[in-house]
């Protein structure tokens, strides 16, 4: 018979203050993974976001982002022309040939400059992208030096203002409207018309470097890459949306990943000393227990048990505590830097549920070595001096 | 010293405390040391920023190219002394996750601008004498077992095709804070190859005379091309790369700020512990009164404990920090410097101390006022 639950219940109410100290570092070892852990998948989660997996995009052969890359616009015409694009009601083949650029202008916050990404697009592009949808005003008109600015960049830049002129190219352009992109990387940028765009950056005309296509069914992206490989007229290469917008995330989700599980793991350390501090103390306190335990009957394998039960439900009630704590992140917006594309991102934090059980089995990980030597030290001490000490 | 034996005593009597209670102190200190680095490598531009050098860069962004023709005009400027340029290469070695960054370069003027990097001579008489050859940073060259002499192919991301360059030299830099991560090689050969429009460069370095006439002469920069269809904003190096930390954004200061945070509790904690460990012996020390230990020896006695758990924390948790910035950045040349710079060795060195005092003040100073009667009687 294992020894009773109740037992290690009513022995945390006894020593309520030092299993509160290791409860709480715990809880805040356990907060921090969580919160490092859920900015990094809010990064990705955001550029992922924009992509659809109704949409494939196409680069020149070779680029691994839109920055690099460069589409003719005759490459972009037959391609336009495959089956596997869909058409609008018209049946004209439904895409975006885009050009992007970023432009230096001030931060609200602080007054120097960041990078806004200024994308240059097509008049389909709202029907391309469906989860982005005028807020405010209206869309550009083409050839205008009209431009429309997302959420997340209205709120960054100053002078990102509805009705307002911004400055950037070496032209003044207006702000027509402001677009929700449903928190992805979109609300970040700022579109406006392709043409207008190539003429203020002075690159040649009709020279695109991304061409966004929406297909007439996810799984019709295969045939449009084969269909595109074969061709001997192009040099492009087409991937889903999502698989592109994963791939820009890498670099900052690593460099976050890294630096969020070295500092995490080294707190962990930290807290697994406390516990281990705990659990010594509670062993210590407790020798004639212990011993009259074993004087019963239970065997030295049931004690050792016991006391880790005790240090796993501290654990993880800590990292239950430290999981609740940290929920409401989710949500905060951050901004970093991308540096695959240059340019300036919000972000919003996500806690998802594999996040809040990595957390947990990190909790269960810290309260196992906290507990486990200090058990076997209760349950390698002879009993006869230890019911005779004290 | 004669108090060597006892302190030792003291510190051996509940070893596993002593062990806990320094391997705590280690850890906060190695986590100082850790945010110490992450903190530098976001830094580590605006550290090594020249305070002689300006970046003159296209208006729009830095995307954005400039002429080569203003290499004469910027010369012409009051104020300026050399200038120099280069261009974003932006390829890939093997795979996208080796990183690291290569400029095309002036290769007559770019030496004397950054005389921080150390070349010998003849590798760099070597590289200016073959059109595809190259120079690569200590840092760089040993992440790949690379040799002077090797071919590199290199994979254009803007320029296109596979670009090869032959290492005719390493540099070296002066301070651990500078970035040996980087790839040269002649501009030259990039304007012959470019798909682009040729004679455009990236960005200007210029140095100028006086470092306090910095704003004048930016300003005399930028109003020399104004209204130019390449109009140019210049600024100082340290504010052109402090511009690339504050992009960082959120990022740095979560982690930072987090890592503060754990670092103060887990030294609180460790306080906490190290005076608990003086109070339960008390009666201990009410017994050397009573010998004849006069209340300022106690004093001395109680703090030369606490700074010792300090001390030993702190050493080793330091060294562990600066062994592990030894094996290198851990994100794969996301980081180019990641080091332990002797500025935070200091701070480490002042923070042990300050918690060793700050933890054994207080029960020492209790034990000095102790009177021994008491003391003896709690027992």
């Amino acid at each position: 018979m294992a020894i009773p639950l109740i037992y290690n219940v009513r022995s945390i109410q006894g020593r309520f203050s030092s299993t509160l100290v290791a409860l709480f570092s715990i809880a805040g070892v356990v907060a921090v993974l969580i919160a490092m852990l859920a900015m990094a998948s809010g990064f990705k989660k955001t550029l992922v976001a924009s992509g659809s997996a109704h949409n494939a995009i196409i680069l020149r052969g070779g680029a691994t982002s839109e920055m690099e890359s460069s589409l003719e616009l005759e490459q972009i015409k037959i391609i336009g022309d495959d089956p596997r694009i869909a058409r609008d009601s018209a049946g004209r083949p439904l895409y975006s040939a885009e050009v992007v650029v970023i432009a230096a202008l001030p931060l609200r916050s602080s007054g120097t400059d960041a990078n806004v990404q200024i994308r240059g697009v097509s008049q389909d592009a709202l029907a391309i992208r469906d989860t982005v949808k005028l807020l405010k005003g209206r869309f550009f008109t083409p050839g205008l030096a009209e431009i429309v600015i997302g959420k997340h960049a209205q709120e960054t830049y100053s002078g990102f203002d509805l009705g307002k002129n911004i400055h950037f190219g070496g032209r003044d352009w207006s702000i027509v409207g402001v677009f929700d992109a449903g928190g992805s990387a979109f609300d970040s940028e700022s579109w406006c018309d392709a043409n207008v765009l190539n003429q203020a950056y002075k690159r040649p005309e009709n020279l695109f470097q991304s061409m966004t296509a929406r297909l007439t069914a996810p799984a019709a992206l295969q045939d449009l890459k084969n269909a595109v490989s074969t061709d001997p007229r192009l040099t492009v290469g087409v991937k889903s949306e999502i698989a592109y917008y994963e791939e820009q995330s890498v670099m900052i989700t690593t460099l976050i990943n890294v630096l969020g599980f070295l500092v995490a793991g080294v707190m962990g350390i930290g807290a697994i000393f406390g516990a281990l501090n705990t659990m010594y103390a509670a062993v210590s306190s407790r020798y004639r227990e212990i011993a009259t335990l074993r004087a019963i009957g239970f065997r030295g394998s049931q004690v050792v048990l016991s006391f880790m039960l005790e240090s796993l439900i501290i654990a993880f009630l800590g990292g239950l505590l430290g999981a609740l704590i940290i929920l409401p992140i989710n949500g905060y917006t951050a901004s970093t830097i991308n540096w695959q594309t240059f340019s300036h991102m919000s972000f919003a934090f996500a806690v998802t549920p594999d996040i809040l059980i990595q957390g947990l089995l990190f909790s269960l990980i810290l309260g196992f070595f906290g507990g486990f030597f200090p058990a076997l030290r209760a349950a390698r001490r002879p009993i006869a001096p230890a019911l005779r000490g004290l | 010293m004669k108090y060597l034996p006892l302190l030792l005593a003291n510190l051996g009597r509940k070893k596993m405390r002593t062990i806990l209670t320094i391997g705590s102190f280690t850890v906060a200190l190695f986590l100082f040391g850790l945010l110490g680095v992450i903190d530098m490598s976001f830094n580590q531009g605006v550290e090594v920023a020249g305070v002689d050098r300006l970046i003159v860069r296209n208006k729009t962004s830095l995307i954005m190219p400039l002429p080569i023709a203003y290499k004469e005009r910027l010369g012409q400027i009051q104020g300026v002394k050399d200038v120099t340029f280069a261009s974003w290469f932006g390829g890939v070695y093997q795979e996208p996750k080796n990183f690291f960054p290569q400029f095309a370069i002036d290769v007559d003027t770019y030496r004397g601008m950054f005389p921080e990097f150390i070349i010998p001579d003849q590798q760099w008489e070597d590289f200016a004498r073959d059109r595809q050859g190259c120079i690569v940073g200590r840092k760089t060259l040993e992440r790949f077992n690379w040799k002077i002499g090797d071919r590199i192919p290199i994979q254009a991301t803007i320029y296109r095709g596979l670009w090869d360059f032959t290492i005719r030299g390493v540099y070296d830099a002066k301070r651990e804070a500078d970035d040996t991560t980087q790839f040269w090689f002649h501009f030259n050969y990039l304007n012959e190859r470019t798909p682009f429009p040729k004679d455009y460069v990236g960005w200007y370095t210029v140095r100028i005379h006086d470092p306090d006439n910095a704003g004048p002469v930016a300003k005399a920069v930028d109003e020399r091309f104004a209204n130019s269809s390449f109009e140019t904003t210049t600024e100082t190096e340290k504010a052109f790369m402090a511009g690339f930390v504050k992009q960082f954004g959120n990022i740095k200061l979560i982690i930072l700020s987090v890592g503060s945070v754990v670092m103060f509790t887990l030294l609180l904690i460790t306080g906490g512990n190290m005076s608990l460990s003086i109070r339960e012996r008390i009666n201990e020390i009410a017994v050397l009164k009573a010998i004849g230990f006069g209340p300022v020896r106690v004093l001395g006695l109680v703090l030369a404990e606490s700074i010792g758990y300090a001390v030993i924390g702190g050493f080793l948790g330091l060294s562990l920090c600066k062994l592990f910035t030894l094996s290198g950045d851990p994100t794969n040349g996301l980081l180019p410097v990641f080091f332990l710079s002797h500025e935070t060795v200091l701070y480490g060195i002042g923070i042990t101390l300050l918690v060793g005092l700050v933890s054994g003040s207080i029960p020492a100073l209790v034990a000095m006022r102790l009177n021994i009667v008491d003391a003896m009687r709690r027992v």
